[in-house]
């Protein structure tokens, strides 16, 4: 019990004096996890537009696949990844194995199924109450996609936070293609890792408190913003 | 475009008949009601002709278009008329660009129409936190906008009190002065009778009577008519 609260006291030290090291952290991962979620957002929201307006045979399987994949084994994603992107893999003349890049590709393999699923579902919703209006107006599907797009941005959103939630918080992937590597790839999740490991508790417990607070952030970030937008857009 | 023609339209789902055999001609010019009671296919009707739906059987028959200024053919305002997510003169601009019209030139129509149907106090307003009546009149404002041929209107004024109704009518009239033929559903009788030239009167599915507003209330013919206007439901 001594121990516990001697390592709050440290840690709540190196969040208030801004450690160097602490921050360089946080910065790394903060630069992965919102690349990765761009990237996500840039492949899964057209993906989900395009299965929810659409009607084609197979088009059931494909969302089923799409939620199933929302549960990928961050660990597995990182194997493959780390084969493809190998000195021996097909990817790896471009040199990418340990680098930050490397582990943006991990984390936005890992969430834009989430990303293409969860706007899936809510554009669906949309086009449900939307579909004989903008038929009538003469839209096709392309315009269809973009005003549903647009109309649920608010919705969109959570869903791009939710991704980003999901993102931070993934150890297994970014610690197989990032390798951990101090002041390159190291990340908060991979560093509660390895210090816990190590014995540096405050370190951990620093990275452990400031990564929850980031989530938890993220999550009023989403509600509130739900919140405002039914408050002036209804 | 006009004269509309319905060549034995039918319509089903899963073998329940919900519009059986109806053959007409609807002509340009006069205000067509359709009346009928809960069920009796209207909404259906409307959207067989608009193209929202494709008959089980028959052929509805557009006559090719002269000389179209238009920026649409035909329009049609929803029982549930559906808002974007947007301000109102948004909602009507969007309507103008789906059909093509150059962006300066959108936001002059939409102007003027939103003036036309009272709403250019509230045009910038986002369009869903509108009253209904207010909601109600933008969609009509927004199909006028298009100057369709055509205008379809499914119970125009559901829901709205008298004072609200009245403005509503008055846009109607001055729609179908503009040269707009008007085709609407309503149950209100009285409505029909200031609104309307002729009556298609529903029942089951089956286009029961059609008679001009005068010979309809003062004479009807079949057995359908008779009772829904003395207000007993078969
Ligand atoms: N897409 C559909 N699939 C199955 N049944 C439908 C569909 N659309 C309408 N129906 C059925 O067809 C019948 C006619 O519906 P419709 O909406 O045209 O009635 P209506 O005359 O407009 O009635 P109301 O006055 O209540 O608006 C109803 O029994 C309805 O349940
Ligand atoms: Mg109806």
């Amino acid at each position: 019990m001594n121990d516990l609260t001697q390592a709050m006291y440290a840690a709540t030290r190196l969040i208030f004096s801004a450690d160097a090291l602490l921050v360089s952290i946080i910065a790394l991962s903060l630069k992965v996890s919102f690349t990765a979620v761009l990237t996500a957002a840039i492949i899964g929201f057209p993906t989900g537009a395009f299965l929810a307006i659409t009607r084609f045979p197979g088009r059931q399987m494909l969302i089923a696949l799409l939620n199933a994949l929302m549960g990928l084994p961050p660990v597995v994603v990182g194997l493959l990844i780390y084969l493809l992107l190998s000195r021996a893999g097909p990817l790896g003349e471009f040199g990418l194995l340990f680098t930050p890049t490397a582990m943006v590709i991990a984390q936005a393999v890992l969430i834009t199924p989430i990303i293409a699923a969860l706007s899936r579902q809510v554009i669906e919703d949309a086009w449900r109450e939307y579909e004989e209006q903008l038929r009538s107006l003469g839209a096709g599907t392309l315009a269809a996609a973009r005003t549903l797009l647009w109309d649920t941005r608010f919705a969109l959103i959570t869903v791009v936070l939710a991704g980003f939630g999901r993102a931070a918080a993934e150890v297994g992937a970014v610690m197989i293609v990032g390798g951990n590597i101090d002041g390159v790839t190291r990340v908060m999740t991979t560093a509660i890792a390895l210090e816990t490991s190590k014995g540096d508790l405050p370190l951990a417990l620093g990275l452990g408190m400031v990564l929850v607070a980031i989530i938890i952030g993220v999550n009023l970030l989403a509600h509130g913003v739900k919140l405002t937008a039914q408050r002036f857009h209804g | 475009m006009l004269p509309l023609t319905l060549d034995h339209v039918e319509f089903s789902v899963n073998g329940r008949d919900i519009i059986r055999p109806i053959t007409c001609e609807i002509q340009a010019g006069t205000r067509t009601m359709i009346l009928g009671p809960n069920g009796a296919g209207k909404s259906v009707l409307m959207r067989l002709c608009h193209g929202l739906l494709q008959p089980t059987r028959g052929r509805v028959v557009w006559h090719k278009a002269v000389a179209a200024q238009r920026a649409r053919d035909q329009a049609m305002v929803f029982q549930r008329p559906v808002m974007l997510r947007r301000s109102a003169i948004a909602n009507v601009m969007y309507a103008l660009k789906l059909a093509g019209m150059a962006p300066v030139e959108c936001r002059l129509r939409a102007e003027d129409v939103l003036e036309a149907v009272g709403l250019a106090s509230v045009a910038e307003r986002p369009a869903r936190v509108l009253s209904g009546g207010e909601q109600q009149r933008l969609a009509l404002a927004r199909a006028w906008a298009l100057g369709p041929e055509v205008l379809f209107l499914d119970e125009p004024t559901a829901n709205l009190d008298p004072n609200a109704t009245r403005d509503i009518e008055q846009i109607i009239g001055a729609i179908h002065a503009s040269g707009t033929k008007i085709i609407m559903s309503t149950h209100s009788l009285g409505q029909a009778r200031r609104l309307g030239d002729e009556i298609l009167f529903l029942s089951e599915g089956r286009l029961a009577e059609r008679a001009s507003v005068d010979l309809f209330f003062r004479q009807p013919q079949s057995p359908e008519a008779v009772s829904y206007l003395r207000g007993e439901l078969p």
